[in-house]
């Protein structure tokens, strides 16, 4: 079987899509753009080709006499565990490497205490993590920074004092987890297997056997990957030859057209960018239309809106959900949106209002865009971060209403990965085209 | 329109005519920087519509203030001048143009030879489809404190010129314009040198309407959009009427029709284009601060331009009409009615329709920009009107004339190559 990676670089995410050669999606990828785009791009696509290997260790699970329910309960078990063993491997590098930072920042007094602090922080990082990873559930949309980011911090605010100052100990952190973000995971896929096979066995004897016969299906199986094609922000310095490269706007308006065929108009808000994209009924665009020299009304501006109030970014839409009675926001800036929040604020509007305002105000910019583009006539597809923020689809199901009448409005579960999946499709298809005679 | 050499580096690649119109303009810009000790009386003036024939018999000296901003635009200086003019109370929507004209004045006139450019003795003003040209000319007025003469052109407000507009012109040049120069510089309206001006006029039309036309050929021996800058640039300023002017484009055509009969492509700032892979019609003007980093973006992919209207902004001849020396006032006034902002939107659509269909083009794109109301008013609504007549994909593109901040590389390099890999599936068929 060839399978074919898309990769989309995007300026807050980095996704890869692994498809098999039927077109269906068998790896998703996702980690955080950090600086160095090559580990972006060679870890997203690690953790596709992981996504696919466990994918197949379930069907092989599947053979087996367990039931529905105990079955994913086992795959759950083994998944979790081999993200432990991962995320344990990275903790264990972190703490070297803050070592080294203390060993270099040559303050002699420092040296013991900062060592006896990081023991302390990274015992409890681990702690933790066997903890949460035995969960049936574990949120993957936490990166290893976000994780050991807030723990780190949280102790490092009650081990440090006057013998140990707190900023000493988050330099440390500071520069040690830009190092750890610019490595790759580290730790071997079938290593990582095996350990979490053991640790999986360790609470279940009774799988022991069953577990042996599914991962010894998949150990030593590496997936081959013989086409691939990347896109996004950082497409140009993505380590692909010039012809594996597609524009994202392409990208997004094949991906759209994989998950919904009919769909016709596709919206695309990320990061720092929003897209009006028109396709006809291949999936092919036929115009589209973005935000120029201006990023408000993208993604960054929500957060920088948490940001403001001092909560996460998650946060903003269900607090707007909650509003009653939306304010009117004018600004399209982001920068002055920010003051008008605080005016807002102070003239006594409640927040979940104000940000019930805000949202409509980013929607507004879109439909601009959307108009601009051709309008809405069919079916529309909205994609991108901020489609998972209610708030933000109240508003734009509101508005498209109130402009275009009655029109159905997709959003689908793996919808950050469209771009991906339309770079895999261009990648499937160049390879397919080769193949015939 | 620029003028090469001046804004650039000895290892870009030229035509001879490139080499022939850089001495062209330095030589002009010399003779106006000792224009005032020749005793010469200096014209501001601006290039749509304007009447160089008219000037130059007159023995008066143009100056165009928009090609100064697009020259401090080429050679990185209007970010400062922008910033002057905005010191001194410009909002950041007036147009680039005339704020970097501005503060290029306000910082002593130095003009792109490094010679001071002299004050206006008049300013006249021949085209009044761009309100904003107006404007600029009461501020230049009220600063040099210079004589003012307006010219009132008629927009194409029903896609035509009508005999009542064209009267209604010719009793201005001959009733009030024309007394109005006498006077000005002393001299008598001497009709028979201003025919010869306007056959000679005629003879370079000719010539530039057979060079805009190569690009028919596959592959296009010239670019229409960026490299057709240095094409129009004698014409569409101080040399229409010279044989100067006539020398330049024989010799311009002459080198044009032997790229056709070589087969050869456009010759770009870094050597001949080997690949037309795209056919393009763009609509808009230049941005001139990242001029050459913009037309890289579209010979790296082969993308060139066959036809443009920014090169009709000076003059729409592909359409037929020459300065004809039997009718010397009248001819002037179609000139002015006739340049291709000036024309509606309906008549606007009609001819890039035309030009997609002659010059078998792939696409459309636009290149709207920031400052120019008159421009960019209506272009959506002309993209979406010629993708529904023609079926070819259009594009869009924002930037501006000479404001560096409204550059910006990696967004219109994105839309660029999505556009062009949208071609590639229109054409293909395919979805790959």
């Amino acid at each position: 079987m060839a399978y074919s990676l898309g990769i989309d670089l995007g300026s807050t995410t980095s996704k890869a899509v692994i498809l098999d050669e039927d077109e269906k999606i068998v790896g998703r990828g996702l980690t955080n753009t950090r600086s160095n785009y090559e580990v972006a791009t060679a870890l997203a696509q690690e953790e596709a080709v992981i996504n696919a290997r466990f994918h197949f260790l379930d069907r092989e699970l599947e053979k087996s006499d367990l039931n529905g329910a105990a079955r994913e309960d086992l795959f759950q078990r083994l998944e979790n565990n081999f993200r432990l063993e991962q995320h344990l491997y990275r903790v264990d590098r972190l703490q070297e490497t803050c070592l080294e930072a203390v060993e270099k920042a040559g303050a002699d007094a420092l040296r013991e205490p900062a060592r006896r602090a990081l023991d302390a922080i990274f015992d409890e990082c681990r702690r933790e993590a066997i903890e949460s990873f035995s969960l049936q559930r574990v949120d993957r949309s936490r990166f290893f920074r976000d994780i050991v980011g807030s723990h780190y911090m949280a102790l490092a605010e009650n081990l440090s004092g006057e013998a140990l100052p707190y900023d000493f100990l988050m330099s440390i952190y500071d520069r040690s987890i830009l190092k750890e973000e610019n490595r790759s995971i580290g730790l071997a896929f079938d290593e990582a297997l095996k350990a979490a096979r053991r640790r999986t066995s360790e609470g279940l004897p009774h799988h022991r056997a069953l577990l042996e016969t599914v991962t010894d299906a998949i150990l030593d199986r590496p997936l081959h990957l013989s086409s691939c094609v990347g896109t996004g922000y950082g497409r140009q310095r993505l380590p692909f030859p010039k012809e594996h490269i597609r524009s994202e706007i392409l990208c997004h308006g094949l991906g759209a057209h994989y998950f919904f065929p009919a769909t016709r108009t596709v919206l695309d808000i990320g990061g720092q960018d929003t897209k009006a994209i028109q396709i006809d009924e291949r999936g092919v665009v036929t115009s589209f239309q973005m935000n120029d020299r201006c990023a408000a009304g993208c993604g960054r501006y929500l957060g920088y809106i948490a940001d403001e109030l001092n909560i996460g970014l998650h946060e903003l839409g269900p607090l707007a959900m909650k509003s009653k009675r939306s304010v009117r926001i004018t600004s399209t800036c982001t920068v002055f949106a920010g003051a008008e929040l605080r005016d807002r604020l102070s003239l006594g509007d409640s927040r979940e209002d104000i940000l019930a305002g805000l949202h409509r105000a980013i929607t507004l910019r879109a439909m601009s865009l959307l108009a601009r583009s051709g309008g809405i006539e069919n079916e529309f597809t909205f994609t991108g971060g901020v489609a998972k923020n209610a708030a933000a689809v109240k508003a734009l199901r509101q508005l498209v209403q109130e402009n275009y009448g009655e029109r159905k409005l997709n959003i689908h579960p793996d919808s950050i990965y469209t771009g991906a999946v339309g770079a895999a499709l261009y990648a499937r298809r160049a390879q397919s085209s080769k193949l015939e005679p | 329109m620029a003028q090469a050499g001046i804004s650039q580096q000895a290892s870009v690649q030229k035509d001879d005519s490139m080499l022939r119109q850089k001495n062209m303009l330095s030589d002009y810009y010399r003779r106006v920087a000792s224009a005032h000790e020749e005793g010469k009386k200096i014209v501001y003036t601006y290039v749509p519509g304007n009447l160089a024939e008219l000037f130059l018999s007159f023995d008066l000296v143009p100056v165009y203030p928009e090609i100064n901003s697009l020259q401090s635009g080429m050679r990185k200086k209007s970010a400062r001048y922008i910033q002057a003019a905005e010191k001194i109370g410009h909002s950041e929507d007036v147009c680039s143009y005339v704020k970097s004209d501005i503060g290029m004045m306000l910082e002593g006139n130095i003009g792109p030879t490094g010679e001071r450019i002299p004050e206006p003795d008049l300013l006249f003003l021949s085209y009044t489809g761009c309100f904003t040209f107006l404007k600029w000319f009461e501020n230049l007025a009220q600063h040099y404190r210079a004589q003012m003469i307006l010219l009132q052109t008629p927009y194409q407000g029903d896609g035509k010129i009508t005999e009542n507009m064209k009267r209604y012109m010719v009793r201005q040049l001959r009733e009030e314009i024309i007394p109005q120069l006498e006077s000005f510089s002393g001299k008598k309206f001497d009709e028979d040198r201003l025919r010869e001006m306007l056959a000679r006029s005629a003879r370079a039309e000719e010539d530039l309407v057979a060079v805009l036309q190569s690009a028919r050929h596959r592959p296009s021996p010239i670019d229409a959009y960026f490299g057709a800058v240095y094409y129009i640039a004698p014409i569409f300023t101080a040399f229409r009427g010279t044989q100067e002017c006539v020398d330049y484009y024989a010799s311009l055509r002459a080198e044009v029709e032997e790229r056709v009969a070589l087969g050869l492509g456009p010759v770009t700032p870094e050597g001949p284009l080997s690949q037309e892979r795209y056919r393009l019609v763009i609509e808009g003007t230049q941005c001139w601060t990242h001029f050459r980093e913009f037309w890289k973006m579209f010979y790296d992919e082969g993308a060139v331009a066959v036809a443009s209207s920014y090169s009709k902004v000076g003059g729409l001849y592909d359409t037929g009409f020459r300065h004809d020396p039997n009718d010397p006032l009248g001819t002037l006034a179609q000139y002015c009615m006739g340049c291709y902002t000036n024309l509606n939107l309906p008549t606007r659509v009609e001819l890039l329709e035309q030009y997609i269909r002659e010059y078998q083009a792939d696409g459309f794109l636009v290149n709207s920009i920031k400052s120019c109301n008159s421009f960019s008013a209506g272009q959506l609504l002309m993209l979406r009107e010629l993708e529904k007549r023609t079926g070819k994909p259009g594009g869009f593109i924002e930037s501006d004339l000479v404001d560096p901040r409204y550059f910006s590389a990696a967004n219109i390099k994105t839309r660029l190559e999505s556009y062009l890999q949208m071609i590639d599936q229109k054409r293909s068929g395919k979805v790959q």
